[in-house]
């Protein structure tokens, strides 16, 4: 079959296999930030947004995101260096594998929840797995950056 | 000091974080043949044959290999320095199949659906034989699963392969009977901890291909480069000359990747086709065919007098290896010898062990390598002693360990040259605020808090065997690389080591530049296991740098015009001392490269006859529910003495996420199988790791010796910070509801059992 997706902001058009998962879509056409972690949509390494929304892309069709907007880190660098580098300055990143789901994640979560306490932040991202940090430099580093992030727009108004 | 003890950036970290393509599978050709095992179904069986030729007619399929088809020449698939304690026990393919999931054959193909429909039509006959699943019931069991003449044991570990036995040992210091028999309290009990999985993100993973000269490369998310090379030599029958090993970016090792689990599928598939290929293993794979923890039952035996001072403590283990040896003479070694020497009382001890085969996955390395298992079983017994007399479990621990500038007989004689386990046990206990909640408080809604404690040690390195060797050379504008042959593995040591390379050399973390590892162009290095980067590589770096600096001060001398005993190097410049002319780094480092002579660079080589020891005290808050046990972690504590610290933040993630992982081992984690053997746990749902949600809150501070033979100081921290959360939560839960768990995890259904027997 062939689909047109819309893939960070570039659209592709591509014939594939109708069960071909979109993980495999996305690394197949180059986009390598996506991992996967398991086979059973427990770990979160392969999350990506689609529309907007965060995705496990190991249990979505590469079908059903036809017609659709899918970004996964390379089409969001500056977003992804922004608050990577909180991470970056916690440590928090040790082995890397499981940072990219992490940080789509991160980005999704900022967009849903308005002043996230530590509860509703563990709540959001419980989904995605870490075998290295122990969670809690993660946890320093998203509160960081979300607190500067209100402390820039307080400055702005 | 200027880089040490400091929250360096990772150097990786922006590329990680920012999903770059850095890892074994990101940067493998595109034309990889896609290389799968067909696993046995049946925990032992004879192949009685066995027809790849309908699923050679696969379109795409490029190989397929049997038992046939492979070396009959037996090796180990440990990562361990030669000769290895590991027995030489496995081939590539076996006719004998002793787990469910051993490998049966080789399928490499096109693409992964040609080869996943070959591996259906491979037909296979089997001869199923009794399997031996009782590591109780395995030695001198009358089902024998190495009776193959070609087993081998290189090492005098005490192994028999017609007994089952991969290794066994007894020691004795003093006359343990004899001090046990005098003792006014005396516990006796078994505990078992069972098999754990590391569970790295990034799963087993290999690619290979020949390169120019028609060498084997092999590019593997691997610990231990330098051995992967040796094992695949000793696999596949071929000279070492002729294999070049190569690591990238590792999405996690934890001790797993200790042991070279998939490199020699695709290697041997590229050595017989000529084609790269690459073995991806699934999570599934991950879990069935992989390297987890040693199931260990242990039985303790400790006595005290009456004011509470332990005078002896006795050992044994029994270790499950599994189907193969990789690291089962050496981690049940850990059990005792890290367990027993913390407490410097003791005037006599015993420790005994036998390590048995069985018809389940081979065991392997996992980070705390035993130690973690001899923890729990003598941490829990020293909790059971203090409940037994009475006494606060801190207490009789503060009266009990072992103390800077003490020898330890349980430690293979060394002396302790740095431990601050006094500071770190008072530390911990004020961060919980024992005093005001041990051991319990009802909560009134029907759960009661409580708090427990547990301490530990590991090593650092392996004394008298680790090898770490470094290169520096100074480059134009005099900024160095360094090529180290240790493996960062997430753990950052690229950065900690160019951390103490900077301290050395009086210059920025930014102007050390370093690679690894290529077994081509790296110096040689053991590799990333056993708590050894950051003291024994990190001892080899500050070793290189000092060799450096004698090149760079010879340079100086004859740029300047005087003897080397006058100059000075600051990091900027090297000057004399008696006139102040001096010479930049920069200049002096251009100048090299223009009618020169004087390479300025350095290779020097360290091992370590001793194994300074890091310790850690754990302790755990946690909420039971009377009603159900189930048991929550509600905060933890660990205070960590790794010597002088040398990255800040990358020794507290190592503790917060070795912590956590000792929370998944204490609570959840058990690989659990059929009375067949077939493995039930075998995916991240019937195996749970802990998530966020579950490591309630850990806090982590340091109380830092300086150890005199380390690098500024500095021990290990990698392995350490796992032990302490399934002794300090048993124990917990004991001071909450008065069970005393022996069985890892501490399950509900444990703990509810427990509380409705003994009341």
């Amino acid at each position: 079959m062939i689909i047109n997706i819309w893939l960070n902001g570039r659209q592709l058009t591509r014939e594939i296999e109708a069960d071909l998962l979109l993980i495999d879509f996305l690394r197949n056409n180059g986009c390598y930030s996506v991992k996967r972690g398991c086979e059973t949509s427990n770990c979160g390494l392969c999350s990506v947004l689609l529309e907007d929304k965060p995705v496990l892309s190991c249990s979505t069709l590469a079908a059903r995101a036809d017609g659709k907007h899918v970004y996964t880190l390379e089409g969001l660098q500056p977003q992804a260096e922004e608050f990577g580098s909180f991470m970056a300055d916690q440590g928090a990143e040790q082995c890397g594998f499981c940072s990219p789901g992490l940080v789509i994640s991160v980005l999704a979560m900022e967009k849903e929840l308005n002043n996230p306490s530590d509860e509703e932040i563990k709540e959001y991202l419980s989904g995605s797995l870490c075998r290295c940090s122990g969670y809690m430099s993660q946890l320093r580093a998203i509160k960081l950056y979300l607190d500067r992030k209100g402390a820039q727009e307080y400055e702005r108004n | 000091m200027s880089a040490i003890d400091q929250p360096v950036r990772k150097k990786d970290a922006m590329a990680l974080v920012t999903g770059k393509p850095v890892y074994t599978q990101d940067i493998a050709p595109k034309d990889c043949l896609v290389v799968k095992l067909l696993g046995s179904p049946h925990a032992h069986a004879l192949i009685k044959e066995i027809d790849i030729g309908p699923a050679l007619q696969v379109p795409g399929i490029e190989c397929i290999l049997t038992y046939k088809d492979v070396p009959d020449s037996r090796f180990t698939l440990a990562g361990q320095t030669y000769p290895e304690p590991s027995p030489y026990d496995r081939l590539i393919l076996d006719q004998r199949l002793r787990y469910v999931g051993d490998a049966v054959a080789i399928v490499a193909g096109e693409n992964e659906k040609a080869v996943e429909e070959a591996l259906d039509l491979i037909k296979v006959q089997y001869e199923v034989l009794q399997p031996v699943l009782d590591f109780r019931r395995a030695l001198d069991h009358e089902v024998i699963i190495h009776p193959e003449e070609n087993w081998k044991s290189l090492a005098p570990v005490g192994a028999d392969n017609r007994r089952n036995l991969c290794a066994s040992e007894e020691v004795e210091y003093g006359d343990v009977d004899q001090v046990i028999s005098e003792c006014e309290w005396i516990i006796e009990q078994t505990y078992h901890t069972k098999a754990n999985q590391q569970v790295m993100m990034e799963t087993f993973r290999t690619f290979t291909h020949l390169d120019t000269f028609g060498r084997l490369v092999c590019v593997s998310s691997t610990q231990v480069p330098f051995h992967v090379r040796r094992i695949l030599a000793n696999a596949i029958g071929i000279p070492k000359s002729q294999i070049r090993v190569i690591k990238p970016r590792i999405g996690g090792g934890f001790g797993a990747k200790q042991t070279a689990v998939s490199e020699i599928y695709p290697a041997i598939v590229t050595w017989k086709t000529g084609k790269p290929a690459m073995i991806i293993y699934t999570r599934r794979e991950s879990f069935t065919s992989s390297s987890p923890r040693h199931e260990m039952e242990i039985r303790v035996r400790l006595g005290a007098d009456k004011e509470g001072i332990i005078r002896g403590i006795d050992v044994y283990t029994l270790s499950n290896t599994g189907a193969y040896g990789e690291h089962g003479p050496t981690t049940v070694g850990l059990s005792g010898h890290k367990s027993i020497p913390l407490y410097g009382k003791v005037e006599a001890f015993r420790f005994g062990y036998d390590v048995v085969y069985t018809n389940v996955m081979s065991a392997g390395a996992y980070r705390g390598y035993g130690a973690t298992q001899g923890c729990f079983a003598v941490e829990s017994a020293v909790n059971e002693l203090a409940a037994k007399m009475q006494m606060d479990p801190v207490r009789i621990r503060e009266i009990n360990m072992v103390r800077q500038g003490q020898v330890m007989p349980a430690y293979y004689g060394e002396k302790l040259n740095s431990c601050a386990l006094d500071r770190c046990m008072a530390k911990a206990k004020a961060m919980i605020g024992w005093d005001d909640k041990y051991p319990c408080k009802d909560m009134g809604n029907g759960k009661i808090r409580s708090v427990g404690v547990a301490m530990t040690m590991q090593g650092s390195g392996i004394s008298g065997v680790d090898t770490a060797s470094v290169s520096i050379k100074v480059n134009d504008d005099g900024f160095y690389s360094m090529s180290i042959g240790a493996t960062d593995m997430g753990t950052g040591c690229d950065t900690s080591l160019a951390q103490i390379a900077a301290e050395c050399l009086d210059c920025s973390v930014e102007n050390i530049i370093v690679s690894g590892v290529d077994t081509d162009a790296s110096p040689y290095d053991t590799g990333s296991y056993a708590s050894s980067t950051a003291y024994v590589t990190g001892n080899a770096v500050v070793k290189t740098c000092a060799a450096l600096r004698q090149r760079i001060k010879a340079e100086g001398s004859a740029q300047l015009g005087c003897p080397v005993e006058d100059i000075e190097i600051d990091g900027e410049k090297v000057y004399r001392v008696d006139t102040d002319e001096s010479i930049s780094l920069k200049d002096l480092a251009n100048g090299a490269m223009c009618g020169n002579s004087n390479a300025l660079s350095a290779t020097e080589s360290f091992s370590s006859p001793v194994s300074p020891p890091p310790f850690v005290v754990g302790m755990a808050e946690v909420e039971i529910d009377k009603e159900t046990g189930k048991v929550d972690l509600i905060d933890y504590v660990a205070v960590v003495d790794c010597g002088t610290v040398i990255n800040t933040n990358l020794a507290r993630v190592q503790t917060e996420g070795g912590i956590a992982q000792g929370i998944g081992m204490a609570l959840y984690e058990d690989i659990k199988y059929t009375e067949k053997g077939q493995m039930v746990s075998n995916s991240l749902m019937q195996y749970k790791i802990p998530s966020r949600l579950d490591v309630g809150t850990i806090r982590v501070a340091f109380e830092s010796s300086y150890e005199p033979t380390g690098p500024f100081g500095a021990k290990s921290i990698g392995e350490v910070v796992i032990n302490t959360p399934s002794p300090a939560i048993a124990n917990a839960v004991y001071n909450g509801v008065h069970v005393n768990i022996r069985e890892l995890p501490i399950t509900a259904e444990k703990v509810y059992m427990g509380m409705h027997k003994e009341k």
